[in-house]
């Protein structure tokens, strides 16, 4: 017992000194212990710290396969590029390399349904909205991130897709005007994607995209323990609270959630692990057969397909052609029509004028929507006044674009009610549209342009629509969500 | 999760699955035979033979070292007396004796390395063994070719019909038909024995099916351990899973 006492008394000295130095248990008891988080979580509130687990997951295995992992696009005395073989090399030989590397790659799969799922709890319970916005838009950096990580990485095994994938990829950039062709070639190191290529997209991946990721979780986490968090309902806990400030609604983060959340991470590691053992190629969505051919600069591949995680982005430059130029110009006009008529400041209604004046000009030149011979034409600094910008430019601006408006949901949601849970068909019926075409888009960038569901409805038409309808998920949100018959919200939150 | 939740996964989930067959129905691609493959060690081994005495010596499987095949019920011994013909240690790894550069003047292109052919040449139309199980049942003779043999599955191959000898000859029956825009257009039908080799069709059907086996182990070596131990992880999972289901619900008692 006195012995006991005595090694208590040890440890709360050792304490008393770490905590004038650092602020230990404080740090605990404001972000765990004392952190209180609404009693409502659902099954959608599983997916934030499960995100962390992957990334967790993608650091540690990564760090295990840069020591094995070349970066050069030699070819070996087998006539097999270095970095594929070096890939092979951990599969085989590498005491264990085999499940490294599938966890690895797996992981990235893994990382972008976790992040796809947490953002559409983001959606479903307007977790975006005052005073969430910044969380939000560090959660937008941590995905952009996301995406140029995964982007860089899949280059490394450096196989047909990776070398074609990050060709094309690289290859858009050419279509921004003036500037163009020589950004693309600053990108590569190279007039092809190369040697020089691999070995940057190698240090972007390992140590340049990682540290900000990182500093963007730990802002994204402390813009979230500062206003605390959203629930199913919609409503702050922080409005009730008993007589020493504690929220009602609230219970402490550790034990409750760190309980509950260990129970989803042991869930999430029984899918995982279903997939990395029993069908680590995904079924050609997480690992692509043709990445198993090394990079070959003459044989161009018949299809080339990104990975799905950036098909629906892909699939709307697709879909950015001329012939779609005068639909994208009908909508920004109505858009800036309803802009115009429902706000009442003469110089936002001008600024509308402008821009579809200007995105007509940007679109089709000085001509009938691009269907006849522009009025003149002559250039200043390589573009033509006549004839507006390439539909391929659109497509890339199309591309960026549609993963920047998630940046805009606080400030385009006027809903009086944040939970879908209390707002009307006329969201419920939008959102659902919306998840409906985001996944149609999805599955039509991983096919060849020609592709046609049933080999009846052409993806072409499909794919023009829904990029439509995801636009005007965003574009049109300002109205609908005021028109929108909303139910009035709870004082309290309610239990499941 | 409230029934619109459901209803929302529901969705996502028909489309997603809508979406798998449909890829498969409206890809064009050349219909594959189904591989019967076996992966008991005798059918390895036999498969392992035939590699290295009919495709090791243009194509190398330079990720493969010899005495991975131990894993097949080889002893190192054995390979070293039997598979070993240009290399000295088990452990070097299957490099091929041809040059490339004198590949390349012979076929027009280096032999590629087949290290993990079985999981490359995998599609939608199927598994990578399937195709490699057609593409070597599928030569036929044509003089028009600097080999004097072309393939179905791979129109104007540089390989030569390597295994010949085993299969015999078959020729090639084309038919001439309208592609649905007014051109006529040569199109193969069909293949015929003309010559027949040292084994029967299902003799050599048989063999082939080795070999592409020992292609689809060498694509992944050990997979079968890996399936075996991902049972063994989901049992420890599953347990867990229980476990920290009900310290959940133990600590969740008092919240109401
Ligand atoms: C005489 C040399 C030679 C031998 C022996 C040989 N091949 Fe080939 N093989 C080639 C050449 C050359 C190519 C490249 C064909 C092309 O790309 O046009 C090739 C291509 C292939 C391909 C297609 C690779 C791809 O691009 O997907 C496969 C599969 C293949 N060989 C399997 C085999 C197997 C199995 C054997 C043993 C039974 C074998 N080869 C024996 C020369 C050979
Ligand atoms: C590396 C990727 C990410 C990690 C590790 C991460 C982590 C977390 C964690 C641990 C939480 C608290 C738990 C929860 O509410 O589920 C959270 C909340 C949140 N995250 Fe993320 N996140 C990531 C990406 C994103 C992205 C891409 C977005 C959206 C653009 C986003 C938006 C939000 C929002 C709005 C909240 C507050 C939710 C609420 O209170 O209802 N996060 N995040």
């Amino acid at each position: 017992m006195s012995c006991c006492k005595i090694v208590t008394e040890k440890a709360q000295q050792v304490l008393g000194w770490v905590d004038e130095r650092f602020p230990l248990t404080s740090t605990y008891k404001n972000h765990l212990a004392e952190y209180y988080a609404p009693k409502n979580f659902n099954f959608w509130y599983f997916f934030g710290s499960l995100a962390l687990l992957v990334l967790v997951i993608q650091i540690v295995t990564g760090i295990f396969l840069v020591m094995h992992y070349k970066p050069d696009a030699s070819l070996n005395a087998a006539g097999v590029p270095v970095a594929f073989a070096s890939v092979e090399y951990i599969m085989r030989d590498v005491a264990g390399g085999k499940f490294i590397r599938y966890m690895h790659s797996t992981g990235a799969s893994m990382f972008f349904i976790v992040v796809y799922l947490h953002m559409f709890r983001g959606l479903l319970y307007g977790s975006y909205r005052k005073p969430r916005e910044l969380i939000w838009l560090f959660g937008m950096a941590i995905f952009l991130c996301l995406m140029a990580e995964a982007f860089f990485g899949y280059l490394l095994p450096w196989g047909q897709m990776s070398f074609w994938g990050a060709q094309v990829i690289v290859n858009l950039f050419e279509a921004i005007p003036v500037i163009g062709p020589d950004l693309s070639i600053f990108i590569r190191g190279d007039f092809v994607v190369s040697d020089a290529t691999l070995n940057r997209f190698f240090a972007f991946h390992v140590i340049a995209i990682p540290l900000v990721l990182l500093g963007l979780v730990t802002a994204h986490l402390i813009a979230l323990h500062e206003v605390g968090s959203n629930n199913p309902d919609g409503v702050e806990i922080k409005k009730y609270k008993d007589a020493n400030g504690i929220p009602l609604d609230g219970i402490p983060f550790h034990p409750y959630y760190t309980v509950k959340d260990i129970f989803g991470v042991t869930i999430f590691l029984i899918v995982f692990a279903i997939i990395i053992f029993f069908a680590p190629e995904g079924g050609g969505y997480f690992l692509e057969f043709n990445n198993f051919f090394p990079a070959d600069a003459l044989k161009t591949p018949p299809h080339i397909a990104p990975v799905w995680y950036f098909t629906p982005f892909y699939s709307m430059l697709r879909a950015t052609t001329s012939d779609f130029l005068p639909y994208l110009w009908a909508f920004v006009t109505l858009v800036a029509g309803l802009t115009a008529w429902s706000v009442r400041n003469v110089w936002v209604r001008r600024l509308c004028l402008v821009l579809v004046v200007g995105v007509y000009w940007g679109f089709f030149g000085l001509t009938v929507l691009g269907k006849t011979k522009p009025l003149f034409d002559f250039a200043i600094l390589g573009i033509h006044i006549g004839r507006g910008f390439d539909a391929k430019f659109w497509g890339v601006v199309m591309m960026g674009g549609s993963v920047l408006l998630f940046a805009l949901l606080p400030w385009l949601d006027r809903s009086p009610v944040k939970s879908i849970r209390y707002k009307g068909g006329l969201f419920k019926t939008i959102l659902t549209l919306f998840v409906v075409s985001f996944v149609l888009l999805g599955f039509l960038g991983t096919k060849a342009p020609g592709y046609a569901f049933f080999g009846l409805i052409p993806g072409g038409p499909v794919a023009a629509v829904s990029t439509i309808l995801y636009l005007a998920f965003f574009g049109l949100m300002p109205w609908y969500s005021r028109l929108d018959k909303t139910k009035p919200e709870p004082e309290r939150v309610t239990s499941k | 999760m409230s029934l619109l939740n459901k209803l929302f996964a529901a969705a996502a989930l028909v489309v997603t699955m809508a979406g798998l067959p449909m890829g498969a129905q409206a890809n064009e691609g050349p219909t594959l035979d189904k591989a019967p493959l076996r992966f008991d060690d005798a059918s390895l081994q036999q498969g392992a033979k035939l590699f290295v005495n009919y495709c090791l010596s243009c194509h190398g499987a330079s990720s493969v070292r010899y005495n991975t095949l131990t894993q097949i019920g080889l002893s190192e011994q054995q390979i070293k007396d039997n598979l070993m013909f240009a290399a000295d240690k088990t452990g070097e790894q299957m490099m091929v004796a041809l040059r490339r550069d004198d590949a390349r003047k012979w076929f027009g292109v280096a032999p590629p390395d087949l290290s993990v052919i079985a999981r490359a040449r995998a599609s939608e139309a199927g598994s990578g063994a399937d195709w490699l199980y057609t593409y070597l049942r599928q030569f036929y003779r044509d003089d028009s070719r600097p080999t004097g043999w072309n393939n179905a599955l791979f129109p104007g191959v540089g390989m030569p019909h390597v295994l010949w000898s085993l299969q015999g000859e078959q020729e090639a029956r084309f038919v001439t038909r309208d592609d649905g825009h007014g051109n006529m257009v040569k199109q193969l039908e069909g293949l015929e024995l003309v010559k027949p080799g040292s084994l029967t069709k299902d003799e050599y059907d048989e063999q082939v099916a080795d070999l592409v086996s020992f292609l689809t182990w060498m694509g992944e070596p050990g997979q079968e351990t890996r399936r075996s131990m991902g049972w063994f992880v989901l049992a420890v999972l599953s347990v867990l899973a229980v476990l920290s289901y009900l310290l959940k619900r133990a600590y969740w008692k008092d919240v109401h």
